[in-house]
């Protein structure tokens, strides 16, 4: 009380002594800019000073007062410090508008840059940079300079951003002035501020940079710098130098580990920025260390708290944390799989956080914690935000498809929330319900006639378009399914096109399933949608119902009731290649729309895209020669090795790849998989009209033909020259037919006898192979050659070889025993079983740790993706899916090797550029190189 | 950040500030757009100009909006957001449109003090209060006298050293050192009083009037408890770390050391409500509630407040308390009921009917929000244990430490 008193106190004193500033704003007449002009050129001081805080005021508040620009700036020259910021604040404001009128400023500019007092010093060459005037622009650069190099570090902090201003005004300035080199400089800085400020300016000016490339390279000892200035800068500067070490890639392992070290401290900082800064860098630098280390354990475990706490703060702040966690989540789910308390939504939480929460819980849901999660979005079902209620309802029915075994639970949740007869609570249920049938199809139809009872209190599209597929799907089992639906066709012009399209669908299907009593509503149906509507749609869907009816019932039987593919469990997903990107983007703008910057900032090249370190192989060239070539070692090491395969029964290790995905058995094709990876929502309950399975219905989507191509074949090449198999040649080759893996070899006697008595053997070799029947080689004679094909088995000892794919033979004839080694094509151990659900393509991508991704540059692309996918398919490269990205075409593709390894590939294609991007994931990283020479046959052929 | 447009409820624009160039405020409308449908804007929104965004928070009833260009970090931009409210009301004690209005230069001076061109300048209150004194009645008169500015001309000591919390040559007659420990109860409780969710955040608030660099060190007697914490700049967290002590160069003043979480333990539940609510629909509902007190170690419940929020279709309430009055607020359809202290011996208990509108569906179930208080308690037994300090000091402070439980984001379901 007595507080409140004393403060009006004040406030009324202040009136009286002038000190509050709304006074400004008392003359508002028509001589308003004539009295301040008089009052500007006073001769007291002080009257000068109220003067210019009245034209700051109106200038505050948005009107124009670019009429006393001269006036103001005659008060320019004063020792009185808060005039000349008052009169400074004005310039920046206004010299744009009066360029001319500005120059006036000039000299005192460059006279300030000398003052003594470093302050003043500061403020001249701050306020110089923000005056966009090329003329005045001029006068800075030799300031500037000067201030760059200035004794007080106040200054040069200050000089350290007008490098960025300036670079925004005249990029070649900066550069021909070696302003850049100076700002590099004070990244050395003794004062860790200006270091952090140089940090700032030139992170600055690298996004802006017209040709996208840094213009500062990242080195070891910079960076030692900076985790230095790091624990001594001011909590913003620590923002711009933790997003600068982001883009860092450290060269190993260790280096990783001591930046990790020296950033953890910041996960403790108060500001948010700071922590969020240090999270992003922490997610970066976790790929490079390998993920069963005790250090990646425990820095995984560190991230957790600091998550955590950023939910306590502000909303705005938690709103940003919940959007970035949204991205950790699906990156790296161990990270806060135990904390979905956290996430519980409190009632007076602004909605955007609400709408947050909800999604994080729904990704964190598992059999262990649903029971917790259900009883929690039963309560939000029944809060008073509709948005947020109905966006409840939808998540129990993705718990419901998410997690199997809840689903029962789930149901009958929905059909307590259904008898609450809250209208949209209702609607919102049905439309969920719609999805758990197709799911579990034959599991919890009891529930129809409940749904039913609802009937016509639905006044949402999908709601009611739900209802009838409901019903047109499970006819057979409502009695009064033709009266419903008949009822729903008296306003069918009314109806909304999905609800149409949806009861014509549903009647159709009753009459199916009981033709008896039914021909009269259908032939309604299909003359409401032929003849009475504009949807073109729906009058095209009417005539091929009624084609298919009058012509074929028993095929339209099979394309209208046919098994409908199910519906996926985890719904949008983020690509992992964009997810990749997105986690490199941590705590900016990128991170909080989920799209890549290019999306949204204009004139961004795709060049400049950040990744998530990988583990690279060297390039193509190198390996090239070792298609042909065939390496030969010596032989003493190889006899060893040969005679001990007699032996045989050695328990060579197994393959490294022991894991396998599963293959889903269902086949979804046109139902949430392809979503997942178009991005689009699941198309509603509309059938398919499929009769095809597999691959046929993949190919109509993507317009792939049935394969026309075939597999690619390698001529053969000499494995063993004559003069090293005295007079014995073997040119050969390898090929696949009919799944199995065939030695094709062309057998020449160039010597002077006939040779007779071959026979073959193979060293271990990764693959297991060996031969699969004796060799067949009939005595040759002088100068002759003779075919020889032989068949390989996988079933042989396994050993490492290096390259992976090489394979060491021995050839006896009569004349003695020869060694060779060749190379396997890796395209003829791709096996035919190679393709992979969207599904399991998309759940073993990100399973997958992003240390086992290799990236390769395809060169010699001869067509487009269409034709590229069509070549790979014949070599058992299968096209999962293909969508365009900016102009860019993307396959992705799986394989499986003969040994049960399966790669996943994504190709990147340019049009019209012979180059492509393939990134390749597996869990045997060892093959890489392998598949992609293989790659590289079947794109050239 | 390049433009600040500060915002009143209505959607006027009443202030803006430009960092760059002048960017109209036709810009806003971008966010005036979503103001319309609901008062929680989203904070981030993108505008098709430029690729800029805006980012905005809403503190005080006022919505402060910043135009920012693509590759920024929001959370950056929300936190000097909420530094320069911060700033605002340690400046003018409050922040609302009135007060911004009435200090428009100073307010200026300010924002162009605390950025340069995007880039955060000067955010601690020390140093912008030497550089730009804040507004007060006897320096004013004395200004007005003396001819003297409230500017000052020479550059703070403190805004580049490495301690720039702290301004040099600090001097008291009396030196004096408290410490408030303050605790929050953040708990969801369903209907049948089991917690389903609970976590205490703590801080602790300093104020600080010490002569000189006083050096300080704070330990506790159970430092294991605090698992999850964030320090001011001063802590040395490498001291933290090895010997769970805080340590640190104090700012002059107050302001918060540290802030931390408890989750790891089982959250003692310090309220408890007995409460029986009947609405029906065309009929008069029923409502009864006691308040009692649960797990207090003998302490008492002060400043109890409930605050329920019934659906829509309430129309009013009659309702009898034992203690407290009682206020339903019929747009809004919130019922507090200003409990007061909790007497062991006679528990407050409120009951009576409740309207609902015939015809209407109950469309969601009633929640309480719960405010309490419970002084000389840190409800997660955190103690501290002693205060040591060094640096240039000869002289002996005097020390307090005070706790205090109050009740965070307590929500009981119905």
């Amino acid at each position: 009380m007595f507080q409140s008193l004393l403060s009006l106190i004040i406030r009324a004193f202040d009136r009286d002594h002038g000190m509050t500033d709304s006074k400004y704003f008392t003359t508002t007449k028509k001589g308003e800019i004539f009295e301040l002009k008089s009052e500007l050129n006073s001769d007291k001081k002080e009257k000068k000073k109220e003067a210019v805080k009245k034209v700051i005021a109106s200038m505050t508040v948005g009107k124009d007062v670019s009429a006393l620009f001269p006036d103001v700036v005659n008060c320019m020259q004063t020792d009185n410090l808060e005039l000349k910021k008052l009169v400074y604040l004005y310039l920046m404001n206004y010299a744009k508008s009066q360029p001319d009128m500005a120059i006036m400023a000039v000299n005192t500019f460059v006279k300030d840059c000398e003052d003594s007092n470093p302050l003043i010093r500061a403020l001249a060459v701050r306020t110089m940079g923000c005056i966009r005037v090329d003329k005045i622009t001029e006068y800075l650069c030799e300031p500037l300079r000067k201030c760059l190099k200035d004794e007080d570090p106040y200054v040069r902090k200050t000089a350290a951003v007008c490098v960025a201003k300036l670079y925004d005004i005249s990029s070649s300035m900066v550069e021909d002035q070696g302003f850049l080199d100076q700002l590099k400089d004070l990244l050395s800085d003794s004062n860790p501020m200006v270091v952090a400020n140089a940090v700032a300016a030139l992170s600055e000016i690298n996004e802006s940079s017209a040709s996208g490339q840094p213009l500062v390279e990242l080195n070891s000892a910079t960076i030692n710098k900076l985790l230095t200035a790091l624990n001594e800068c001011t909590e913003w500067g620590q923002v711009f130098i933790l997003d600068s070490l982001a883009n860092y890639t450290p060269k190993d392992e260790r280096e990783a580990q001591s930046i990790c070290e020296r950033i953890t401290p910041r996960l403790a900082h108060a500001n948010a920025a700071v922590v969020l800064s240090a999270i992003k860098v922490l997610m970066k630098l976790l790929e490079i260390l390998s993920s069963d280390s005790d250090f990646c354990a425990t820095l995984t475990k560190k991230l957790a708290p600091p998550l955590v706490t950023l939910l306590s703060s502000e909303a705005e702040v938690q709103y940003v944390a919940l959007r970035n966690i949204n991205l950790i989540v699906q990156k790296r789910p161990d990270i806060l799989k135990h904390e979905m308390k956290v996430f519980f939504v409190k009632y007076n939480d602004p909605i955007y956080v609400k709408l947050e929460k909800l999604d994080i819980m729904i990704r964190l849901a598992n059999q262990s914690n649903i029971a917790q999660v259900l009883s929690e979005l039963k309560e939000y079902a029944t809060e008073v935000d509709v948005d947020f209620v109905r966006k409840a309802v939808r998540a129990i029915g993705r718990c419901a498809i998410k997690v199997e075994p809840s689903a029962e639970r789930c149901v009958s949740t929905l059909l307590e929330l259904i008898q609450t007869k809250v209208n949209y609570v209702v609607q919102e249920a049905i439309v969920v319900i719609k999805d758990i049938f197709r799911k579990y199809p034959n599991k919890y139809e009891s529930i129809i006639s409940t749904l039913c009872e609802n009937l016509d209190t639905l006044d949402e599209p999908e709601a009611r378009a739900s209802m009838v597929w409901i019903i047109g799907e499970y006819a057979e089992r409502i009695d009064n399914a033709d009266e419903l639906l008949d009822s729903f066709l008296e306003g069918f012009q009314d109806e909304n096109a999905q609800v149409q399209l949806q009861l014509l669908t549903a009647v159709v299907k009753l009459f199916l399933k009981r033709p008896a009593d039914t021909q009269e509503l259908v032939q309604h149906v299909l003359s409401l949608a032929t003849q009475d509507s504009d949807n073109p749609d729906l009058r095209d869907r009417g005539f091929i119902y009624w084609r298919l009816l009058s012509t074929d019932p028993a095929a339209a039987k099979e394309v209208v009731l046919a098994d409908k593919p199910l519906i996926s469990e985890e719904t949008d997903l983020l690509e992992p290649t964009l997810l990749d990107e997105l986690i490199c983007h941590i705590a900016s703008l990128a991170s909080v729309y989920h799209k890549p910057p290019t999306a949204f900032v204009e004139g961004r090249t795709a060049g400049v895209r950040k990744s998530l370190p990988n583990r690279t192989i060297p390039s193509a060239s190198d390996h090239d020669n070792n298609v042909e070539a065939t390496v030969i070692p010596s032989q003493d090491s190889l006899i060893g090795d040969l005679l001990s395969m007699d032996i045989g029964d050695i328990n060579a290790p197994a393959p490294a790849s022991s894991v396998i995905p599963q293959q889903h058995s269902n086949v979804d094709l046109l139902g949430g998989g392809l979503d997942i990876l178009l991005g689009g929502p699941a198309p509603t309950a509309v059938e398919p009209a499929t009769l095809n399975t597999g691959n046929g219905l993949l190919g109509d989507i993507f317009g792939l033909s049935t394969p026309a191509t075939t597999m690619v074949s390698v001529p053969k090449i000499t494995w063993l020259p004559a003069e090293k198999g005295k007079g014995l040649e073997i040119q050969g080759t390898f090929a696949r037919r009919g799944g199995h893996v065939f030695m094709d070899m062309t057998f020449t006697n160039k010597a002077m006898q006939a040779m007779s008595g071959f026979a073959i053997q193979f060293n271990k070799n990764s693959f297991g192979l060996v031969p699969g029947a004796p060799l067949q080689v009939p005595t040759l004679p002088p100068a002759q050659s003779t075919e020889v094909s032989l068949q390989l088995n996988n079933t042989g000892p396994v050993l490492r070889m290096e390259p992976i794919n090489n394979l060491q033979i021995a050839i006896k004839n009569n004349v003695d025993v020869f060694y060779f080694a060749c190379l396997v094509h890796g395209q003829t151990l791709f096996s035919e079983e190679g393709q992979l659900d969207k599904r399991v393509f998309l759940s073993t991508w990100k399973e997958i740790p992003a240390a086992n991704e290799v990236q390769y540059t395809l060169s010699g692309i001869i067509g487009n993706a269409d034709g590229v996918a069509q070549k790979m398919t014949a070599n058992n490269v299968f096209t999962i899916a293909k969508r365009n990205v900016e102009g860019q075409d993307m396959l992705y593709q799986s394989l499986k090797l003969d040994n049960n390894v399966w790669v996943l590939l994504e190709l990147k294609l340019t049009p019209g550029s012979t180059e492509g991007t393939l990134s390749l994931k597996t869990r045997s990283v060892e093959v890489a190189q392998m598949v992609f020479t293989a790659y590289e046959i079947i794109i050239k052929s | 950040m390049e433009s600040l447009f500060i915002i009143n409820s209505s959607g006027d624009v009443f202030l803006e500030k430009h960092w760059r160039s002048v960017i109209s405020k036709g810009i806003c409308d971008y966010f005036l757009e979503r103001l319309k449908n609901s008062n929680d804007v989203v904070p981030i929104i993108p505008t098709s100009m430029n690729s800029t965004n805006l980012v905005s928070i809403n503190r005080c009833g006022v919505y402060f909006v910043t135009v920012c260009k693509s590759e920024i970090s929001p959370l950056f931009v929300i936190e000097f957001l909420h530094r320069v409210v911060d700033i605002f009301v340690d400046y003018f004690n409050e922040c609302n449109e009135t007060v911004i209005k009435e200090n428009y230069v100073v307010i200026y001076e300010l924002l162009d003090e605390m950025l340069d061109n995007g880039f955060p300048l000067a955010t601690e209150s020390n140093v912008l209060k030497e550089l730009i004194k804040p507004p007060n009645v006897f320096r004013t008169i004395a200004n007005s006298v003396t001819g003297k500015t409230n500017f000052s001309d020479t550059l703070p000591v403190g805004s580049l050293s490495a301690i720039p919390w702290r301004k040099s040559g600090v001097k008291y007659t009396n030196n004096e050192a408290y410490f408030d420990v303050i605790e929050e109860v953040d708990a969801i409780i369903d209907k049948s009083g089991s917690t389903i969710f609970a976590e205490i955040s703590g801080e602790i608030q300093c104020l600080i009037k010490l002569s000189g660099m006083p050096d300080l060190s704070l330990s506790f007697v159970n430092p294991r408890i605090l698992d999850d914490v964030s320090f001011h700049p001063c802590v040395r967290f490498k001291r933290w770390e090895t010997e769970r002590v805080l340590s640190f160069i104090p700012p002059d003043g107050g302001f918060r050391l540290m802030s931390y979480h408890v989750t790891s333990q089982s959250v003692p539940i310090p309220i408890y409500l007995r409460h029986n609510i009947h609405l029906k629909t065309g009929e008069q509902g029923r409502l009864d509630i006691t308040v009692g007190p649960k797990t207090t170690l003998g302490r008492t419940l002060e400043s109890v407040k409930l605050e329920i929020l019934f659906p829509k279709s309430v129309v009013n309430c009659s309702l009898v308390t034992t203690q407290g009055k009682y206020v339903f607020d019929q747009n809004s359809k919130i019922l507090n009921w200003d409990v007061g202290k909790i007497d062991v011996q006679k528990l407050p208990n409120i009951r009576g009917s409740v309207t609902v509108m015939a015809g209407t569906t109950i469309e969601s179930m009633p929640s309480i929000n719960v405010q309490f208080t419970i002084s000389q308690l840190a409800v997660s037994g955190l103690k501290v244990n002693r205060l040591d300090m060094y640096g240039d000091v000869k002289y002996k402070p005097f020390k307090g430490v005070k706790y205090v439980t109050k009740a965070g984001k307590f929500q009981i379901r119905l």
